[in-house]
């Protein structure tokens, strides 16, 4: 195997939801020179405050490892898992898509978005803003499309994942 | 327990007192006035004022390091902690444990530009191992006791706790360390057995093998550094040592190789280079030690204890990682040795060690003796032989000088050397000679400096006056700084761009201002004088001005992007065909 093939990781980090605890994290790769292509943070355990932070990476072998036990030496890191090496994960992000126009272009949105199964959130008379949820690709196709119908602007949350099958990570 | 209420000034104190803290080092300011406060209304805690928050980091780590404790600091807000900065990525360069204590302005008042305000664990974020702001004087207990359990546990390293100062004021409720569990921070201490067998096998069929030793194991205790000297013995194999590690293996036993890395000995160096199985323990592939990457001892196999998964196949992929604490690792590799039966391949030893020895023979330390001029080398084998057989500890500061100390002085125990070997922090020696100095009073205490570095902190030469440490500042005087200005002539072309040290001051007069003891060598026979002299004041600090030849260059050397066998054994190596220009932009 390459050893510098740059590698594309989703990783699934559980982390005490305390102050500072992102900028840790964001301090470690920028601090490192580490790539962050997307990162979410959201509190999954109220009961615990325990924040679940996903973030796609991308780097050689050598360079992913490290970005995980940098990570997992956070003294509020509960737990790293890679879920691309670990096995089948599903990935989804959700975007907001506006679309400006009118007469056929309006029509043809519309009916890209059904097919995507977007749905539309707002309509104007000259607008829609639609939000999709799906993999990676198929938002950046289905905004890619928009491009040529009136895009506005687009909102997107990022990647969160899960493994498959019946056990937490 | 008791519901007793204190006000979180005092519970600083208590928790301070229920750590084990005997002595802190800090500076006082508007934003710690309750600490101080309460510090004063109480005598088990002894407080040390320096005279630059820096230093007070430098001095806890002089401290740590000596003692193998966690060293503590207090300073205020806003400069105060900003002046600390600098030590506490030292102290996390170098794995030292500490906490530091910084006051901040009152909750209500954060985030308003007040007077005095920084955000401090935004700053101190990456410098520290992990920082703390206590916004709820109930959580202040728990949270210094976890700051303690943090410093030390693991690979060790500094923690900041910062507390406004209405939470200094305000009354909670004290909770004792027993009662305090960290949620999440648990580092693995024993290693998987399975790794330490397979460790072990691979040990016992090596035939050119060497142990390449670091900070890690001085940091896992004394004890671990005894394990290390029994299974170093029990092998037979050679050893080295990063500049962290000096003193975890006696420099008196002839599997001694010396240093290794840039400035290490030709046959550390070249063992290294020409190894076929590495057994590093508690060092981390440094760019110092490894030089050249992908020249990096080639053909070896390469075992790695370290308690920090991170430091594993960071720079140098290893064949067998061991995650675990250096002396827990240890007492598992000897004991599966000794129960195995295990014993090294004599022949193949031997034939190595023939080879070592012939690269001992080239006495790569040798430099050119004369009457002339003090060399450096001269006035510290001379400090060598006048500190054999006392009790004493070395701190240096960073240049020429600490080279030259850690090639010219041995240490048969571990926590006798302290240097900044992470960071390279110019004027860390001094401080940490007094914190060294105030832990072990009766020792002797030798701050090797070059007067580059000495200018840096010499502040603190006050310090070490009101406190009556009698620190010796045993100054290598080049009137450059000197390892500057030798990678100026190396590298640059010999334009000694700003390196000459300009305008010094009289070294003895500034020794007299302070009421402490000034001394000048400035020829061969005066060294001796001198050395015995300064042995015999003990109740303030004694400066020592040696004027040495300021031309001198630390060999031997690796320069930047060479490998191990391309090394530079004197000013006759010639030097502009080994700097090549990826080297050059390399430090």
């Amino acid at each position: 195997m390459d050893q510098n093939m740059i590698e594309k990781h989703t990783i699934a980090v559980l982390v005490d939801n305390e102050p500072g605890v992102l900028a840790r994290v964001i301090g470690l790769f920028s601090g490192r020179g580490y790539n962050i292509e997307s990162l979410t943070v959201a509190e999954v355990n109220n009961a615990d405050h325990l924040s679940r932070i996903t973030l796609v990476t991308s780097g050689t072998r050598m360079i992913i490892e490290q970005i995980k036990a940098q990570l997992g030496r956070l003294v509020p890191v509960h737990r790293v898992h890679d879920l691309t090496d670990e096995g089948p994960a599903v990935e989804r992000e959700l975007a907001l898509v506006k679309v400006a126009g009118t007469g056929d272009k309006r029509i043809e949105a519309l009916r890209l978005a059904d097919i995507f199964k977007a749905k539309v959130v707002d309509a104007t008379l000259t607008s829609f803003v639609f939000e999709l949820t799906g993999t990676t690709e198929q938002v950046d196709d289905f905004v890619g499309l928009m491009g040529q119908l009136g895009l506005v602007e687009a909102s997107r949350t990022g990647v969160v994942a899960m493994s498959k099958g019946p056990t937490a990570f | 327990m008791s519901e007793q209420k204190l006000t979180g000034a005092q519970i600083v104190i208590k928790a301070l007192k229920d750590q084990g803290v005997d002595i802190i080092f800090g500076y006082p300011g508007g934003a710690v006035l309750p600490i101080y406060d309460a510090l004063f209304q109480q005598n088990d805690l002894k407080h040390v004022l320096v005279r630059h928050e820096q230093a007070a980091v430098h001095a806890a780590e002089g401290y740590a390091r000596s003692t193998g404790k966690v060293g503590c600091v207090l300073v205020t807000s806003g400069p105060g902690a900003t002046n600390a900065v600098t030590g506490l990525l030292d102290a996390l360069c170098d794995s030292i444990p500490l906490v530091c204590l910084s006051g901040q302005v009152p909750t209500h008042l954060i985030g308003n530009d007040a007077f005095q305000e920084a955000d401090t664990t935004g700053i101190t974020r990456p410098c520290t191992k992990h920082n703390y702001l206590v916004k709820d004087v109930d959580n202040l207990a728990r949270t210094l006791h976890e700051a303690f359990f943090v410093a030390r546990s693991g690979r060790p390293g500094p923690v900041l706790v910062d507390i406004p100062k209405d939470v200094q004021f305000a009354d909670g409720t004290y909770v004792p360390p027993a009662e305090v569990k960290h949620k999440t921070y648990r580092p693995q201490v024993k290693a998987e057995m399975a790794r330490i067998e397979e460790a072990v096998d691979l040990i016992a069929n090596a035939k050119r093998p060497v142990f390449y030793t670091g900070g890690g194991v001085i940091n896992a205790g004394p004890f671990a550094a005894k394990l290390l000297t029994q299974f170093v013995k029990a092998t037979g194999f050679p050893i080295t040592s990063t500049l962290m590690g000096l003193g975890a293996f006696p420099a008196s036993e002839s599997q001694w190789l010396g240093m290794l890395g840039m400035h290490g000995t030709y046959e550390a160096n070249l063992a290294m280079y020409e190894c076929d199985v590495m057994i590093n323990i508690g060092a981390r592939f440094d760019d110092r030690v490894t030089g050249k990457l992908s020249d990096f001892s080639p053909g070896s196999k390469k075992i790695h204890v370290d308690i920090d998964p991170s430091s594993i196949n960071k720079n140098v992929a290893v064949d067998i990682p061991i995650v675990g604490d250096c002396g827990a690792v240890l007492e598992d590799m000897l004991r599966v040795w000794k129960a195995r039966a295990k014993s090294p391949d004599k022949a193949a030893l031997k034939e190595w060690w023939g080879r070592i020895e012939g690269w001992r023979a080239r006495n790569c330390l040798n430099y050119n003796r004369t009457e002339s001029v003090i060399k450096p080398q001269y006035a510290l084998e001379r400090l060598r032989e006048a500190l054999r057989g006392k009790d004493h500890y070395i701190t240096t500061e960073v240049g020429q000088h600490q080279m030259w100390a850690a090639q010219f002085l041995p240490f048969d125990q571990p926590n006798r050397w302290m240097t900044s070997g992470g960071l390279g922090t110019m004027g860390y020696g001094l401080p940490a000679a007094i914190g060294a100095q105030l832990a072990h009073p009766d020792a002797i205490v030798v701050d090797v400096s070059g007067e580059a570095s000495f200018l840096m902190n010499m502040q603190e030469i006050g310090t070490a006056v009101q406190y009556r440490a009698p620190v010796k500042i045993f100054i290598l005087n080049n009137q450059y700084m000197g390892m500057v200005r030798q990678w100026q002539e190396l590298l640059h072309g010999s334009r000694y761009s700003q390196s000459y040290s300009e305008a010094l001051p009289d070294f003895v007069k500034l020794a007299e201002a302070w009421g402490c003891v000034g001394l000048r060598a400035t020829t061969v026979a005066e060294v001796d004088q001198v050395i015995e002299k300064m042995l015999t004041v003990t109740d303030r600090p004694c400066i020592i001005d040696i004027a040495v030849d300021p031309k001198e260059n630390c060999f031997p050397m690796i320069p930047g992007g060479k490998a191990h066998n391309e090394i530079l054994f004197g000013p006759d190596d010639s030097p502009s065909s080994a700097t090549p220009e990826d080297g050059m932009v390399l430090v």
